[in-house]
């Protein structure tokens, strides 16, 4: 019984890992790229919702909302004022400069909000404490359904966007290749801003799902980082349904590891991760749809 | 055509550099321990710009993991000296084990790229925190004092630590200048460029970088002994840190990513910037984020890389010089 639960908790913990990892799988596919400073930018999103419900007291649901749109255009200004730039320069580039933007993110929000550790919990109400009491042992909580719910939400609304529409077709153009999209009239950076936007906007949505479970501090960027990347890799690079499915696994991969020991918790989900990149080196569900662009030259020097 | 490896100025250069070194040896017995300790510090970034240099500049794997070698560094000297070796040779012991370290994982880690690389080397460095953390016999999270330095005097613990680190930086930096003087720097260039095409080639891609990254796990490791010597104490929450990658990005990309002099010239400059502002701060580490992404978008070359561009000039000679030469002169090897 212990170990069902722990697999039920894991799937639904799993569900916050994917929701942190879309928007890294997003940028990766469309663009190649690893935002390094992707768990700070989550953080962030976190904190625009503390600022607005400490200190104009909107509803939780305005504040979201509000927070999601000064994310995107954050998003898409990051994209046109650095990351673009950064693309032409090899694929080394945007790894340094996302790095030297996470410190930068990081710090600042240290100097704004100070180290102390807060939570949404409070704000949320029932919303953070209601459960599903589903035999003695195991319950649901509400707001685990509901993160894994909006995971799925959005995987799959990005999938559909892909597929289906005009504007997705020439979202994976430009992934495909952005010379030839040019040619056929596709602004390729206008995509990849729109596409970074939309990356940093559903990462705050993680970032405000990680305030609303447990606790956020300005440092807890690059621990969220490495959990979004970790998912991304089990699930294999540049599949979003991939994406979802390395995201409950680390959480599994965690729940289990916990049961053994609390401490445990973390490990056994690096562990996981290592062995898949030991492995095969490709995930699980293999990137074919993205495999196609190559990776631009070298390091630049 | 004529190809040259030394000029006048690179010659000039490369020999101040020994003197320089030799100088740096004579600080102790002039200087007080104030000195001795900061000069102690450069060594140390410079060690740490320079291992993180070799690799990413030259071997192309930008690693944000290299804190992991940094604390196993430290960590096996609080071992070796806990085991009744005399604290300086665990020293040794322990930049030796974090190389081969490095080398016992280099089949796994090198088979990764880009971004699977760099936070496939974090996760590595995160998983030794938390092994660490959980080892009550080294100290377990809160960490350990390096006690077993205390039987020497105050003074000469000060003067042995800045002589380990610069021999280590001597050692270290000397070793790079002749791997990239060696066939190896001709065949870094290649993979640099195009991977694939140096392989096809019979550049022997592999062995190349495996050199490079167990070179980088031994000097990382290096400095780490070097800082649990100069500090005495050591704790898995600051050893390992990703801080630590964030410094060196700076130092490396602001003097010159893929310049042999770059890091030297980073590291000084990071030197000055924490003596000035006296390290540490929140408003500081804005501050060196934001000039390290700037410099990787706007003048991805740094310093050095700008300088040696419009001059033309090299001051310790890894690459060539290849030059017109009159028709009339003796045979030519090109």
């Amino acid at each position: 019984m212990i170990w069902l639960n722990a697999v039920i908790q894991g799937v639904l913990l799993g569900g916050f890992y994917a929701l942190l990892a879309c928007g890294l799988s997003i940028m990766f596919g469309v663009m190649r790229i690893i935002n390094l400073a992707h768990g700070d930018l989550a953080v962030l999103g976190a904190y625009v919702v503390w600022l607005l419900l400490s200190t104009y007291h909107v509803p939780l649901a305005l504040a979201v909302v509000v927070a999601l749109a000064v994310m995107l255009a954050l998003g898409y200004l990051l994209q046109l004022a650095v990351l673009d730039r950064s693309l032409r320069s090899g694929v080394l580039t945007p790894l340094l400069a996302t790095f030297g933007l996470s410190v930068v993110v990081q710090n600042a929000l240290l100097i704004a909000f100070s180290p102390d550790v807060r939570s949404l919990g409070g704000d949320a109400g029932s919303l953070a404490i209601s459960s599903w009491r589903l035999t003695s042992e195991i319950s649901l909580p509400l707001l685990g359904v509901l993160t894994l719910a909006v995971a799925i939400l959005v995987v799959e609304g990005l999938q559909a966007f892909l597929r289906r529409t005009t504007l997705g077709a020439q979202w994976r153009a430009a992934s495909e290749d952005a010379e030839a999209a040019r040619v056929v009239g596709i602004d390729a950076s206008r995509i990849y801003a729109a596409a970074t936007a939309l990356a940093v906007a559903i990462a705050a949505l993680g970032g405000i799902a990680l305030a609303l479970r447990s606790t956020f501090e300005p440092s807890a960027g690059p621990t969220q980082l490495i959990f979004a990347f970790e998912a991304v890799v089990i699930g294999g690079l540049g599949s979003l349904r991939g994406t979802l499915i390395g995201g409950i696994l680390l959480g599994i991969a965690q729940a289990l590891g916990s049961v053994v020991n609390p401490q445990y918790a973390v490990l056994a989900g690096h562990l996981v991760f290592l062995a898949v990149l030991a492995g095969r080196n490709s995930g699980l569900l293999s990137a074919a749809r993205w495999q196609a662009l190559r990776p631009r030259g070298g390091v630049t020097t | 055509m004529r190809v040259r490896r030394w000029t006048r100025t690179s010659g000039i250069f490369t020999a101040s550099v020994g003197v320089v070194a030799v100088a740096l040896a004579l600080v102790p017995f002039n200087f007080g321990s104030d000195v001795i300790q900061k000069l102690t510090s450069l060594l140390i970034l410079i060690i740490l710009a320079t291992m993180w240099n070799a690799l990413a500049g030259y071997g192309g794997l930008v690693s944000v993991g290299q804190q992991a070698f940094i604390g196993v560094g430290a960590y096996a000297t609080l071992y070796f000296a806990g085991q009744g070796i005399p604290p300086y040779v665990a020293m040794l012991l322990a930049a030796l084990f974090s190389g081969l370290l490095a080398l016992a994982i280099s089949p796994f880690a090198l088979r990764l790229r880009g971004a699977q690389f760099a936070i496939g080397m974090w996760v590595t460095a995160e998983i030794l925190r938390i092994l660490v953390t959980l080892n009550s016999s080294l100290g377990g999270g809160t960490g350990l004092s390096l006690i077993q330095l205390n039987q020497y005097d105050p003074i000469y613990q000060q003067a042995f630590t800045m002589w380990i680190a610069l021999g280590f930086a001597v050692v270290l930096i000397a070793t790079l200048f002749i791997l990239l003087r060696s066939r190896m720097g001709t065949s870094l260039q290649a993979i640099r460029d195009d991977e694939e095409a140096a392989q096809s080639l019979g550049v022997r891609v592999g062995v190349t970088k495996r050199t490079l990254f167990v070179l980088a796990g031994a000097g990382c490791g290096a400095a780490g002994t070097v800082i649990i010597a100069n500090s005495h104490f050591v704790n898995p929450g600051s050893i390992f840190s990703v801080q630590w990658t964030a410094l060196i990005i700076f130092m490396v990309l602001v003097g010159g990513l893929g310049t042999f002099e770059g890091p030297f010239i980073g590291a000084i400059l990071l030197f000055a910037i924490e003596t000035v502002f006296s390290a540490g701060g929140a408003w500081y580490l804005v501050g060196l984020g934001a000039t390290a992404a700037a410099f990787a978008v706007f003048l991805p070359a740094g310093i050095w890389g700008t300088v040696q561009h419009r001059l033309g000039i090299q001051l310790l000679p890894v690459g060539y010089y290849v030059e017109a030469v009159k028709p009339a002169k003796e045979g030519s090897a090109a």
